[in-house]
């Protein structure tokens, strides 16, 4: 076994592992920390496929950015458990998404034994370029042959900026004026 | 050297992970971030196959899934605080506001 083939196995094994912690936690930002380090996992695979740029963006904007925003989401929104989750669901809707997830695992099991361990349809890596994966390398195709979609990527973040101010702006009429005192009761207000 | 198949593998393990994820818990937050590893999955999928054909295509594809993750959980998180505010739950249960 060389070294290549133990980096990815502790890299794989870390990645499930905490993937599986994340979705069976009770405590949320348990499960935010779990899926940062599952993140740090693919990006040390990334880093083994020879994707250097975006191992590098998915660290800085994934670990980084983007799961930052969720642990600020959950420490707005200030969860205590399990007590915020209400009562449980009926029989039927938890024996179907249980079933259904079994079935998942069985399919996804015939998947893998279809396809082998090393006889893959790709089969084995041939010797990349020097500078595969690099930024030049991929500002080089970014910028000629996907000019268009990555021109439209900025339109997309457009919208998303205007989206996100738009969707978590109080109403106008619902704010209380400044001065008469019930502020902290005002949430109530908006029941719906 | 690890084979192409070997990635492969674990994308669709990581995947099925996202994809139970969404179906049994009710943490609608948890349920979010099980959406972001089933795109992670399939960015670790597509890098696989861009390194195994020596081609960079696969790359730009990651880079512009990688901004709609961004956007979406921009949007996303955004609509979760604003039901959050009204409901007091994150149960996804209780979520069912838009259906009519």
């Amino acid at each position: 076994m060389n070294l290549d083939t133990i980096v990815f196995l502790v890299s794989a094994v870390v990645a499930v592992f905490s993937a599986t912690m994340m979705i069976s936690q009770r405590n949320t930002v348990a499960s935010v920390l779990y899926l940062i380090l599952s993140l740090l996992a693919q990006a040390v695979l990334y880093i083994q496929l020879s994707a250097l740029f975006l191992s590098a963006v998915l660290i800085i904007v994934y670990a980084g950015a983007i799961m930052v925003l969720f642990l600020f989401v959950v420490m707005l929104l200030n969860l205590r458990g399990n007590q915020d989750l209400g009562d449980k669901p009926s029989p039927v809707s938890r024996i179907t998404k249980y079933l259904v997830s079994i079935l998942l695992v069985v399919e996804l099991v015939f998947i893998i034994r279809g396809i082998g361990f090393d006889t893959g349809t790709v089969g084995i890596m041939t010797l990349a370029a020097d500078d595969f994966g690099s930024v030049a390398a991929v500002a080089r195709i970014l910028f000629t042959n996907y000019l268009y979609p990555f021109e439209l990527t900025g339109v997309l973040l457009l919208v998303a900026i205007v989206g996100a101010v738009v969707v978590s702006k109080r109403e106008k009429s619902y704010e209380t004026p400044a001065g008469s005192g019930n502020m902290p009761d005002d949430r109530k207000k908006v029941e719906i | 050297m690890v084979p192409i198949s070997a990635y492969l593998i674990l994308a669709a393990v990581l995947f099925g992970i996202g994809t139970i994820g969404v179906l049994i818990t009710r943490n609608v937050i948890v349920i979010f971030m099980s959406i972001e590893l089933m795109l992670n999955a399939a960015n670790l999928a597509l890098i696989a196959f861009s390194r195994g054909m020596n081609v960079l295509d696969g790359h730009v594809f990651v880079f512009l899934v990688l901004t709609v993750a961004a956007a979406e959980a921009a949007v996303g998180l955004a609509m979760i605080v604003l039901i959050f505010r009204n409901r007091e739950t994150i149960n996804i249960d209780r979520f069912s506001i838009m259906k009519w």
